[in-house]
């Protein structure tokens, strides 16, 4: 007998897990097959959770989710070699219920998650890898799985297979991933006393600091770090574009970038004593709006990483997950209540609603953002040394007058951009983030 | 610009606070012609981009994979555009990396 299902969800992250979630709550029959042992087993993320995604759909998770810490102060640091410019930001309104976001342990975070799936009714299978789909055709059907009597069909096939998007990739919905289009970040998860954390930070309890970095720590590349507290770690990772440590003149590998980002003066004392329980990497699709593939076809949807929706500017990916996944769950639930096909006119309804919503917009808005990066490294080292510099210059009390400080000060920048150069990059700033 | 010098890392320690379940004799990325690592890629650069370090460049100019310590992020595979000499496909379900923490 042929198995079938109304639907079957691919990959069991946030996005596979939102989009299970919603279709096993309408009361179809859902099949989720997940290849890690758990689910969470195979993912990575900083991690941050924005609540409001969430919120969409499990309005009362905070009761038994599992949160480290409630976020209430961010700092953008810019880094030299020796030194970095801070700008934080910390407010008693994000220490008001309900909380605006937390820092999160993905592993655990998803096998929770996958709980309310399961609570929902959807059948979760864990320890499968998914090898192909089952075409009829140029409609999806269902999925071979690598186990014996491993095909399974459905009316429609929800792809939330992550960042490699291996299954739309063989089934030639989209070719290879472009490296300039994915950064790779690897992390460490540091394990210390949450009273450590809570002093080192100047938190309370279940009080949370997110640090992200630019500058010297990326070896000229385009990238970012980030150093965030958790209840009893500090997880501190640090990504680049996977074209940029392809190309990197020093042949740097991500490991040495973390290993050296982690003995940078600033950094140091913070993690200090940490115990170290686990090493990640992954890849982020920060291609943005220009990057993202077709999403819906005969039988099939894109949701989260596989279909590249991730806000890179704002450190957003999993709320972006969650929503796609929702949305293309809440696509089939309607077009199936009004009978029509599951053809691709159909499903067509999905990327339109993405369209009107915070995530194709937020994306639109930064459409620019990745080529200008790209090609203008010097946001990511010339800049972060001349302001560090031009701190110091101005803070070091030596007997020079100020003006004459002031003047060294704007001569460093006209020496290393030129006055032309400066403009320029202010302009290309500003189409980057407008 | 500020070039740090970068410190030498052991990564088979970081590798070894992982937990992994791997599937002996059945390595989930393959190169697919060695020869073409060997003779026709100048930069290599799998074996200083892998953060896993799973890629080793020979002192012959060959190039050995161990997909023990994979973290499976798939950059090997995206970086190897000229020559698309990595086969590339995710471990048997249940197999490789399970993170503890992710």
């Amino acid at each position: 007998m042929k198995e079938k299902f109304d639907a079957i969800v691919v990959g069991a992250g946030p996005a596979g897990n939102a989009a299970a979630y919603t279709l096993a709550k309408a009361g179809l029959s859902v099949l989720q097959i997940e290849r890690g042992e758990y689910p969470g087993s195979k993912n990575v993320q900083g991690a941050i959770l924005y609540s409001d995604a969430l919120e969409k759909m499990i309005p009362d998770f905070r009761e038994d989710a599992p949160l480290e810490r409630h976020v209430i102060e961010q700092r953008q640091w810019v880094l030299s070699k020796d030194s970095y410019v801070g700008a934080h930001y910390r407010s008693d309104a994000f220490n008001h219920e309900p909380y605006n976001r937390y820092t999160i342990i993905r592993a655990q975070f998803d096998k929770w998650f996958s709980s309310k799936v399961r609570e929902a009714g959807a059948l979760v299978i864990c320890e499968t890898t998914v090898d192909h789909l089952i075409m009829d055709g140029e409609q999806v059907v269902g999925v071979q799985c690598d186990r014996e009597h491993g095909d399974v069909y459905a009316d429609v096939v929800i792809l939330a297979d992550g960042v490699n998007s291996v299954l739309a990739r063989k089934a030639g919905f989209h070719g290879e991933i472009e490296a300039a289009n994915v950064a790779l970040a690897v992390k460490e998860i540091l394990f210390m006393p949450e009273e450590t954390i809570q002093e080192r930070f100047n938190i309370g309890e279940e009080e949370g600091v997110v640090i992200e970095m630019i500058g010297s720590i990326t070896d000229g590349m385009m990238g970012t770090g980030f150093l965030y507290t958790n209840k009893e770690s500090l997880t501190i990772g640090v990504g680049c574009m996977l074209s940029d440590f392809k190309t990197s003149p020093n042949r740097t590998s991500p490991y040495a970038m973390l290993e050296q980002m982690k003995r940078h003066p600033s950094i140091a004392p913070l993690i200090a004593g940490g115990e170290m329980k686990e090493y990640c990497a992954h890849l982020i699709p920060e291609g943005g709006y220009r990057a993202v593939p077709k999403v819906a076809g005969n039988g099939w949807m894109i949701a989260g990483d596989s279909g590249g929706f991730v806000n890179a500017v704002h450190r957003e990916g999993s709320n972006l997950a969650m929503t796609t996944g929702r949305v293309a769950a809440e696509t089939y639930i309607e077009a199936r209540a009004a009978g029509k096909p599951m053809t691709e006119a159909t499903l067509r309804a999905y990327p339109e609603k993405l369209k009107n919503s915070f995530v194709m917009k937020d994306l639109h808005k930064y459409r620019d953002m990745p080529q200008i990066f790209h090609h203008n490294k010097q946001f990511f080292t010339t800049y972060p040394d001349l302001v560090n510099d031009a701190a110091r210059t101005m803070l070091t009390v030596d007997g020079v007058d100020k003006k004459t400080k002031e003047k060294a000060v704007m001569s460093s920048f006209r020496k290393a951009r030129g006055l032309p150069g400066m403009f320029g990059d202010a302009f290309k700033f500003w189409r980057a983030v407008r | 610009m500020s070039t740090a010098t970068f410190p030498i890392v052991n990564v088979e320690e970081k590798l070894f606070q992982n937990r992994y379940r791997v599937d002996h004799g059945r390595p989930h990325i393959q190169i697919k012609d060695a020869r073409i690592c060997q003779s026709q890629c100048e930069n290599k650069a799998c074996t200083f981009v892998c953060p896993a370090s799973c890629y080793k460049a020979e002192g012959n100019g060959a190039v050995t994979l161990i997909t023990d310590g994979c973290l499976e992020c798939g950059s090997c595979r995206i970086i190897c555009t000229e020559h698309e000499n990595v086969a590339w496909e995710y471990p048997r379900g249940g197999h490789g990396v399970l993170f503890k923490f992710g």
